[in-house]
């Protein structure tokens, strides 16, 4: 029995990977957009940004995930009610329910940006005046010296922070459930329907945890890597 | 000749008026103090001269060629102009080392940036890069430090920063070098090591500004003392005409709290 909940939790666990993978892969360069947007001297722009991103972190995940999900469905349902002939509204009619897996994986990429973002601007914005002061006085120009002076600053900065955020996603991938994606929850809930036991759905724990700790171990390292300077 | 003119100068933050109407001129080899409390804006002349500042009104000129005029309202001449500023060189009070980069790397980055543009620079990398080691090694020398070339400014006290900093300025080879303070984020036995070596360049006749508060040290080494007060140049000589004998009350004021 052990080993067939095990590989029942595996595919689970597989999507639960898939989601955090893609989660990143989007969320960690669109949050570097985000930053800039937040950062821009062009106030529209700024304020838009900022109104978003209160948005997106002053809403919870579930919720997001839940209009996601519907909202497209919904738009094209009131579409197909309507007679008219007007391209967009056709184009809207098109819309179906959003794909469980995609809808996730929308939810999250936004979500997560946004975080991201504010810990980039945070990064960027403590690197000291003088810094850029320095590469201007020798020549540098503007891109130089982001890319050659502060950017691996802002890195080794933004580690700790950003490792909170990403262990973080690990478990958040479990809200996944409530719009009912295949996540390692799911494949564990399912056993209290079929066969009555409890222990698989606490089972998955042992997953998260290892996910977890290699994710720590990982960190760890790459903050050893930047050790040699002081910023 | 003058290397360094400085005409009309003014600068506004806002309402507060922190320049108002600086002008002097420096000739090549010389060594210029510029001494005066907090907030006289010493350091602001300093920046808008390097382009840290934009002036608000005024003109500046760097070996007879403009870096700075106010009445040029065109971006791009503007920008144009301030193309020659690049030889002017500036060594910060709180050194602004590159943290991530060993010593040699802080003297070395620049111009290896700069190098990237060489038409030859394909061709020849390796002996472009040999020789920008080679030259960065001798500015490191000549500060004291050529054992120091693989250390990160973390491993390196307060005084061998500042000396890489000032190794990292004259690599650029600038024709003039601007000090900010260069000895105030230092305790008083660092501050030695840095004077020294500025009194070296002074005696190589590297024409340099120095904005200090080390009344000795100007009276050593400046052949020329400005003394600034209140956004004005309140009294202008030579260090014994204005730290031994000045005669402005306020010079005299500011002396004083020094001999206490």
């Amino acid at each position: 029995m052990f080993l067939t909940v095990t590989q029942a939790l595996l595919e689970g666990f597989a999507t639960t990977l898939e989601l955090f993978i893609m989660t990143l892969i989007f969320a960690l360069p669109l949050g570097l957009i985000i930053s800039f947007g937040s950062m821009s001297k062009i106030k529209p722009i700024k304020w838009f940004v900022r109104t978003f991103v209160w948005i997106i972190r002053g809403t919870p995940l579930m919720l997001q995930l839940i209009i996601i999900f519907y909202v497209p469905g919904m738009v094209g349902m009131w579409a197909r009610d309507q007679e008219t002939t007007n391209v967009f509204i056709e184009w809207l009619a098109t819309w179906k329910v959003m794909e469980r897996f995609s809808a996730a994986l929308v939810s999250f990429v936004i979500n997560y940006a946004c975080y991201f973002s504010e810990i980039y601007r945070g990064g960027i914005e403590s690197i000291s005046k003088g810094q850029y002061e320095a590469c201007h006085v020798l020549g540098m120009s503007k891109p130089q010296a982001f890319f050659h002076v502060v950017l691996l600053q802002v890195i080794k900065r933004i580690i700790p922070p950003m490792s909170n955020e990403i262990i973080t996603l690990v478990k958040d991938t479990s809200l996944a459930r409530i719009i009912s994606v295949y996540e390692i929850i799911w494949s564990g809930e399912a056993f209290i329907k079929s066969d009555g036991l409890l222990w698989p759905l606490f089972y998955t724990g042992a997953f998260f945890l290892l996910a977890c700790g290699l994710l720590t171990i990982l960190f760890n390292k790459i903050e050893k890597k930047l050790s040699f300077f002081s910023v | 000749m003058a290397i360094l003119e400085v005409n009309e100068l003014t600068k506004d933050f806002g309402s507060t008026k922190v320049l108002k109407g600086i002008s002097f001129s420096l000739e090549e080899g010389k060594v210029l103090s510029i001494i005066g409390s907090s907030g006289s804006g010493k350091t602001t002349l300093l920046r808008c001269i390097n382009g840290l500042e934009t002036a608000t009104t005024g003109k500046i000129s760097v070996n007879d060629k403009v870096v700075f005029d106010s009445t040029v309202t065109d971006k791009k001449e503007l920008k144009a102009l301030r193309h020659n500023q690049q030889n002017i060189g500036l060594v910060f009070q709180q050194f602004n080392l590159f943290p991530q980069y060993t010593a040699l790397g802080n003297v070395t980055l620049a111009m290896k940036l700069a190098a990237k543009k060489r038409p030859d620079y394909k061709k020849n990398k390796k002996s472009i890069l040999e020789e920008i080691d080679a030259t960065a090694k001798k500015y490191l020398d000549k500060v004291g430090l050529s054992d120091k070339l693989g250390n990160y400014p973390c491993e390196l006290s307060g005084g061998q920063q500042q000396r890489v900093s000032i190794a990292r300025a004259l690599a650029m080879n600038p024709q003039i070098l601007f000090f900010d303070e260069p000895t105030s984020a230092l305790d008083p036995e660092l501050t030695g090591e840095i004077l020294k070596t500025i009194r070296q360049l002074a005696e190589d006749n590297m024409t340099m500004v120095i904005v200090t508060h080390e009344m000795n040290f100007a009276k050593d080494v400046s052949d020329e003392v400005i003394f600034m007060d209140d956004g004005v140049i309140a009294e202008q000589g030579t260090p014994e005409e204005v730290l031994v004998n000045p005669k402005n009350p306020r010079t005299k004021a500011f002396l004083n709290t020094y001999e206490k």
